[in-house]
């Protein structure tokens, strides 16, 4: 499953760098990419680990930027 | 252009106030009043927490994870060294400054986004659809293929599709820069995010929203920063061994010095600190790392407008290289569309070998074939057509009223022994021949467009090389459009895999190679050079997908200004590299001699960072002609 997230506050570049390496790092993700400029954050994960990865990556995503907040 | 400020940046400036004002207040007191010590620590240290404490905390967390060489750690530092080494003022003042720097630069960047934002709003935001016999008002994506919508003039069509009733004009300036409208009717498709201007029409949708015209438009525009260019990279790179090369230069700074000069003096050992905490402070890359995509993402944006969809950034920097370009004929420099000059019969009438030819041509969906089909005023009656054959590269062998025809080129006449003859016209001769009998030939022209040849003197203007033809048609009219156009190399009579061949020995002798070609069959060729150019790509999906770079609608012109958008953006990234380089050296420069103080050297940051921001922006702007 591949889905698409909008990340608000999200204003250092270096960060999303940070969170785009942490998050592919996380076991089962198929590919990951976050966007700077547009502020989004695309997440590619097999079906059923989807949900379990999405949390993993929120967590992963508020330890690098603690304002960040994903909108689902 | 109106920007508001996020929640979270208005607290920051609320603080930043504050701060400001009880820095100044305090500074004052402390001087008039001379207070030193323990109480002027603890005066400063609140406008410095005030203004500073999620630095402060983020830091601290961001040590427990591992990340040491984080730039809100390094300022940390920095600022805490300062106290240590009683500068209480410059402390507060370098949190100060460094919060307004963040500040600034979330807005830029956030005024960046919604400039782009707005200039690639040609998003629809609603649709009319009849369900039922009512006219319903939805969101686009709400429509399901094939369901009838209704525009009204003056609105923006939401979707893809074909008018089925209503007559009207279209400006397509959102799309394809180009303002001039289009007259469209029943049977003519339209494309979503152009404008309705002078009727109502109703049309039968081809694509959901989110696989329309405009839809892929805008993904291309937003995923074009996730194809990084080389500078991007390298820019990364060297980010990430700059910070640890600084922060290791400061610990050098603070430590050996003293340590030749008077290693038990207090006083020399905090000098040497006090100009390592400004190398702490100019440690961060930051003006690089936030201004370069942005200026490709604007340069990618203000192109967009033009019409020129580049998908990606290092496209943006390989079209700025080009020194060559390669042309496909038919379609690209030519309209594509062949249209019958003369007919030229021997022994027989003019309407009998159009007659022939037009019922021998009835199944082909040729070009050539539908030119002189075209050309035939009357009905055609196909069922005068039997048994056809193609002869690749010659034309074709057909059956009509039970006899035998060969309709063809010069070749075929040869193959077949007719007594044919050459024509003293240019163009495309189309040979008909009654068996070995010969009855004449008709001479077919494509028009060349009117625009090629001002496409090739800007392309000479703005300094390209060399510019190339390759085509399937014949060496005379390759040479006679080649001559018009001014062109520097034609390669004529080529077959597709031709094609690809001249054009990777073209590869050799040349910097960077451009292929402009309709992208629908060119699609081999396309993907060999070092830019594949598509033009009129409007509403054509294999065209977007096949190229690098989209011109959307079909003007070769379009051309110099793409490469001319992509100097621009080039120069503007450069401009920013330099420059955000050159003055953090100089600031390194003169901490270490300790001309430049800690404070200074953070507005100097501040100062890079915005210029650099601001200068990006640039990119979004229309180039002159």
């Amino acid at each position: 499953m591949k889905k698409t997230f909008e990340l608000e506050d999200l204003d250092c570049a270096h960060c999303a760098q940070k969170m785009q390496d942490a998050i592919a790092k996380i076991d089962g993700v198929d590919s990951v990419i976050v966007n700077f400029l547009s502020q989004k954050m695309t997440l590619e994960a097999a079906d059923e680990k989807f949900d379990d990865i999405l949390k993993q990556a929120i967590k992963t995503i508020k330890k690098v930027e603690l304002d960040c907040t994903v909108v689902l | 252009m109106k920007y508001r400020l996020t929640r979270k940046q208005k607290k920051m400036l609320i603080r930043i106030i504050a701060a400001g004002v009880l820095c100044g207040l305090i500074a004052l007191i402390t001087h008039l009043l001379e207070i030193e010590g323990i109480l002027k620590l603890i005066l400063f240290l609140i406008p410095y927490i005030i203004v500073g404490y999620d630095v402060l905390r983020t830091a601290g967390k961001n040590i427990l994870h591992g990340q040491v060489f984080d730039e809100r750690f390094l300022m940390a530092i920095a600022t805490i060294g300062a106290f240590a080494t009683g500068e209480y003022p410059e402390a507060t003042a370098v949190m100060l400054f460094y919060q307004v720097g963040e500040l600034f630069q979330s807005i830029a960047v956030g005024r960046s986004r919604k400039s782009i934002a707005s200039l690639m709003d040609i998003r629809p935001d609603h649709a009319v659809v009849i369900r039922d016999d009512q006219e319903l008002e939805v969101s686009p994506d709400e429509v399901t293929k094939g369901e009838i919508i209704v525009i009204r003039p003056g609105e923006k069509i939401p979707l893809d599709g074909t008018i089925i009733e209503g007559h009207t004009t279209i400006n397509t300036a959102a799309l394809t820069g180009e303002s001039m409208p289009c007259d469209s009717g029943e049977g003519d498709r339209v494309i979503s995010g152009t404008l309705n201007l002078t009727g109502l029409i109703k049309v039968r949708t081809e694509s959901e929203f989110s696989q329309s015209t405009v839809s892929r438009i805008l993904e291309l525009v937003e995923n074009s920063s996730e194809k990084k260019a080389k500078v991007e990279n390298f820019i990364t790179k060297f980010a990430r061994w700059y910070t640890p090369c600084v922060v290791i230069g400061a610990v050098l700074l603070a430590v050996i010095p003293p340590v030749f000069t008077d290693i038990s003096s207090w006083a020399e050992w905090s000098k040497w600190i006090g100009r390592a905490l400004v190398f702490l402070v100019v440690s961060c890359p930051c003006a690089l790392v936030v201004s370069i995509p942005l200026s490709f993402f604007g340069g990618i944006g203000g192109a967009s407008r033009e019409g020129i969809l580049i998908k990606g950034a290092n496209y943006m920097e390989s079209l700025s290289k080009i020194d060559t370009v390669v042309f496909d004929k038919t379609g690209t420099l030519t309209k594509g569309k062949f249209i019958v000059d003369d007919i030229h019969p021997s022994q027989v009438s003019v309407d009998l070998l159009l007659d022939i030819a037009s019922v021998a041509e009835s199944y082909s969906s040729h070009p050539v074939a539908e030119s002189i089909i075209n050309a035939h005023k009357g009905h055609i009656d196909k069922s005068r057509l039997g048994k056809v054959e193609e002869i690749a590269g010659r034309g074709i062998k057909a059956e009509v009223d039970g006899e035998v025809y060969y309709v063809g080129n010069g070749k075929l006449m040869e193959d077949i022994r007719s007594d044919w003859h050459e024509c003293h016209l240019q163009g495309t001769i189309i040979h008909i021949s009654k068996g070995t009998e010969y009855m004449g030939h008709i001479v077919i022209n494509d028009e060349i467009k009117s625009d090629s040849k001002d496409a090739m003197a800007k392309l000479k203007a703005i300094g390209v090389k060399k510019t190339v033809m390759l085509t399937g048609d014949k060496k005379a009219v390759a040479d006679h459009v080649g001559e018009v156009l001014g062109l520097d190399e034609i390669h004529s009579e080529l077959l597709p895999a031709d094609k690809v061949s001249r054009v990777e020995e073209l590869l050799k002798t040349s910097g960077t190679l451009a292929f402009v070609g309709d992208g629908i069959n060119d699609a081999p060729v396309l993907t060999r050079a070092d830019i594949g150019i598509a033009m009129g790509a409007m509403g054509s999906d294999a065209a977007i997908e096949s190229a690098d770079v989209v011109l959307m609608d079909d003007k070769p012109s379009k051309i110099a200004l793409a490469i001319r958008t992509a100097r621009r953006t080039m120069r503007i990234v450069w401009e920013n590299i330099i420059f955000a380089l050159g003055v953090k050296a100089l600031i390194l420069v003169l901490g270490a001699v300790g001309i430049a103080g800690m404070w200074l050297a953070v507005f100097g940051d501040v100062g890079v960072l915005v210029i650099a921001i601001l200068n990006s922006m640039r990119a979004l702007r229309r180039l002159p002609e």
